[in-house]
């Protein structure tokens, strides 16, 4: 890169030289550009000047990477200072956007020099998707504040913190309810049954060539259907989410056992045939192990289905607490908030259940191709 | 296999037990035969209830006729499904409200618009992602993440949120149906996209192969098998975001809300003939994907 001054950065700092020339607010009657407040203007001033040093050394090493990302995060607080002081319509303050669409540029180019020090440094490599969501979540704030997006239609992140610190007890009731209750106990008993059922269908070939075509039919059927009459034969409570989950889940957990228990070489077996290993002990000792890369991709794979499942499973019925009632409710009340609220707790549970599920599959598959070296 | 191992000649008894089809339909007729036992079972104790109120007598032969002809059963038998479907569905004109034919082509054009949608943006992710570093890096871990979170919990709020941009019917379920079956594609077209070994890829190089070459004659039909299979997993789940689409709006329209419907007046014969229309859908939809690979593989000279 050396050698070569970085578009990327020039049309940056372009985007937030012009800006200085158009208003970014109203103040009273009257349009204001950067300097209404030295705070605002010094940062944006700031941020143009740290990526002019970094665009005359044109150096990129992990050091200009971070110095590239102070400039975005001393950058993307000029905006915010300027919406929350200002009358912005939005639609007037020009600037303002013009600034922002500069800052999507600069953000680019952190990430992607991050990107390049991160093959050598594994924190790093954590920053790069991290600096992503939270640039998303910075223009979701800056787009429904500065738009003055009514709250109805989308609140602002900084509106959905203050819901989930206002609703505590209630997400952890929903929380509770759904997660605790209904999904780890159907994603325990749907995948428990989905591995024995396979080791069962293993020892008996005749079930095998049964199931397996029953199975991959089912994979096409939309399980999730039978929510409402699981919910008429289970009743209203957390047992008919339990058991919505225990369908969904235990095909994927079939085939993938099977399919993994199928994965052993000949040569292993045949070795293990050598040490005159019993069937239960080729299983232990060299299938189970082997099939463990299969297993993990159906567990995976059931932690999504069975959140899914238990909230969709909720729409059809369930006592007054849950997050997929909380949800169906809470828009129907136009507390749009709250429903983002709890979508939020929904998409950190599932996130860290992927995550765990991951860590544990990291730990016990080290060996498998796809965790050695990458080319 | 096995008796072609042994070298004796497979008898037909051996060649039914050993083959696909034997299993496959006794599986299939043990289900049949749970179902009516569990219909009979399951419904019992609202009959007995019923027979011990009008004070009738009754015998078991009673107990398994009317089992299987209540009109509001906790499990229906098949028979009655049937006869469900055939009144829906054959004696019903296509565009009556009543015929499920009407409602399936409801939730079939808003999956097939999800669908196309789909797969259009999850081939559009994967081309950036395998071209661009930093789209892996930034990009890459949000679209699993997207995925770990239940977007169907989304499908409200979608809906409302796409009706009071003025967005209405068709479209916000096709894009709930996208947000559900993209993921699928953008993983199984990354993987395709990066199947080219090295060999391969050193000998475009030394044809002097330009990056564009590389994509377009290398890449892309060494993807295609991995896009198809992707296509199968993304239609019908294409298909679930449809379905649960209808559910939270309240939509008089699709199998879903015929499942709603269904649930809200306790009709349980409607629910399962609907549950049966919709995999029927399924299974046919991803036979199509099935056969679409077919013809494409053929057309580019593998063998099928």
């Amino acid at each position: 890169m050396a050698g070569r001054y970085d578009p990327v950065l020039i049309i940056f700092m372009g985007f937030s030289l012009v800006s200085f020339w158009f208003p970014v607010g109203h103040d009273g009657n009257d349009s204001v550009t950067w300097w209404f407040d030295i705070r605002a203007g010094a940062l944006v001033a700031a941020s143009v000047l740290i990526a002019g040093i970094q665009l005359y050394f044109r150096v990129t090493n992990l050091t200009f990477a971070l110095f590239v990302t102070l400039a975005l995060i001393l950058g993307v607080m000029a905006p915010l200072l300027a919406i929350d002081t200002l009358r912005t319509d939005g639609y007037e303050a020009i600037g303002l956007w013009i600034y922002v669409a500069g800052l999507g540029f600069l953000a680019w180019r952190a990430m992607a020099m991050l990107s390049k020090a991160a093959e050598f440094n594994r924190l790093i490599s954590f920053a790069v998707p991290a600096l992503f969501g939270l640039w998303l979540l910075y223009l979701w704030q800056v787009v429904t504040t500065g738009f003055g997006v009514p709250s109805v239609l989308l609140p602002s992140p900084g509106q959905i913190g203050d819901a989930i610190a206002a609703n505590g007890e209630t997400l952890y009731a929903d929380f509770y309810q759904t997660v605790i209750k209904s999904v780890l106990s159907g994603f325990v008993f749907g995948c428990g049954s989905g591995f024995l059922v396979a080791i069962l269908v293993d020892r008996i070939p005749f079930m095998q060539r049964g199931l397996l075509p029953l199975g991959s039919l089912v994979s096409a059927v939309p399980i999730v259907g039978i929510a409402p009459i699981m919910v008429m034969w289970f009743g209203f409570d957390w047992e008919s989410k339990a058991a919505v989950i225990v369908v969904m889940t235990f095909f994927p957990m079939l085939i993938n056992t099977l399919a993994g228990l199928q994965a052993t070489g000949k040569i292993e077996k045949d070795l293990m045939r050598s040490y005159a290993a019993g069937y239960w002990q080729t299983l232990f000792f060299v299938r189970l192990p082997n099939a463990l890369p299969f297993i993990f991709n159906a567990l995976k794979i059931n932690s999504t289905l069975a959140m899914i499942g238990a909230i969709v499973a909720e729409f059809f019925g369930t006592p007054i607490v849950g997050m997929g009632f909380r949800i169906s409710t809470e828009v129907g009340r136009m507390n749009v908030d709250i429903v983002w609220a709890t979508i939020a707790v929904a998409a950190v549970v599932g996130s860290v259940f992927y995550g765990l599920l991951a860590l544990f599959e990291k730990r016990l598959t080290f060996w498998h191709a796809s965790y050695r070296r990458a080319r | 296999m096995t008796d072609q191992q042994t070298g004796t000649k497979p008898s037909h008894w051996g060649r039914l037990y050993n083959g696909q089809i034997l299993p496959v339909v006794t599986v299939i007729l043990a289900i049949i035969v749970i179902w009516y036992a569990g219909a009979v079972y399951m419904n019992s104790e609202r009959l007995i209830d019923g027979y011990e109120r009008s004070k009738t007598d009754w015998e078991f032969s009673d107990l398994v006729e009317d089992s299987w002809s209540m009109e509001r059963p906790i499990l229906p038998a098949p028979q009655q499904i049937i006869e469900e479907l055939d009144n829906t569905i054959i004696d019903k004109k296509i565009t009556s409200k009543r015929s499920l034919v009407f409602h399936a082509w409801i939730t079939l054009s808003s999956t097939l618009l999800g669908f196309a949608f789909g797969t259009l943006l999850g081939i559009v992710l994967a081309v950036g992602i395998v071209h661009v570093k930093t789209l892996d890096r930034s990009l890459m871990p949000w679209v699993i993440a997207s995925q770990t979170i239940p977007i169907l919990a989304i499908a409200p709020m979608i809906i409302v949120v796409l009706g009071h941009l003025g967005l209405t019917g068709l479209v916000p379920k096709a894009i709930i149906s996208m947000y559900l079956c993209f993921f699928p594609i953008t993983i199984g077209m990354v993987k395709g996209l990066r199947s080219p070994d090295i060999l391969q890829l050193d000998l475009m190089k030394t044809y002097s192969a330009s990056n564009n070459d590389v994509f377009w004659k290398l890449r892309i039909p060494a993807s295609i098998p991995y896009l198809f299979t992707s296509l199968k997993v993304a239609v019908a789940i294409s298909l679930v975001g449809a379905i649960v689409a209808e559910l939270p709006t309240g939509a008089v329209q699709g199998l879903g809300a015929r499942l709603l419907a269904g649930s809200y007046y306790g009709q349980t014969i409607q629910i399962w003939s609907a549950l049966v229309v919709a995999s029927v859908l399924g299974m046919v939809l991803v036979w199509a994907v099935g056969i679409a690979e077919k013809l494409t593989l053929r057309r580019m000279g593998g063998q099928s």
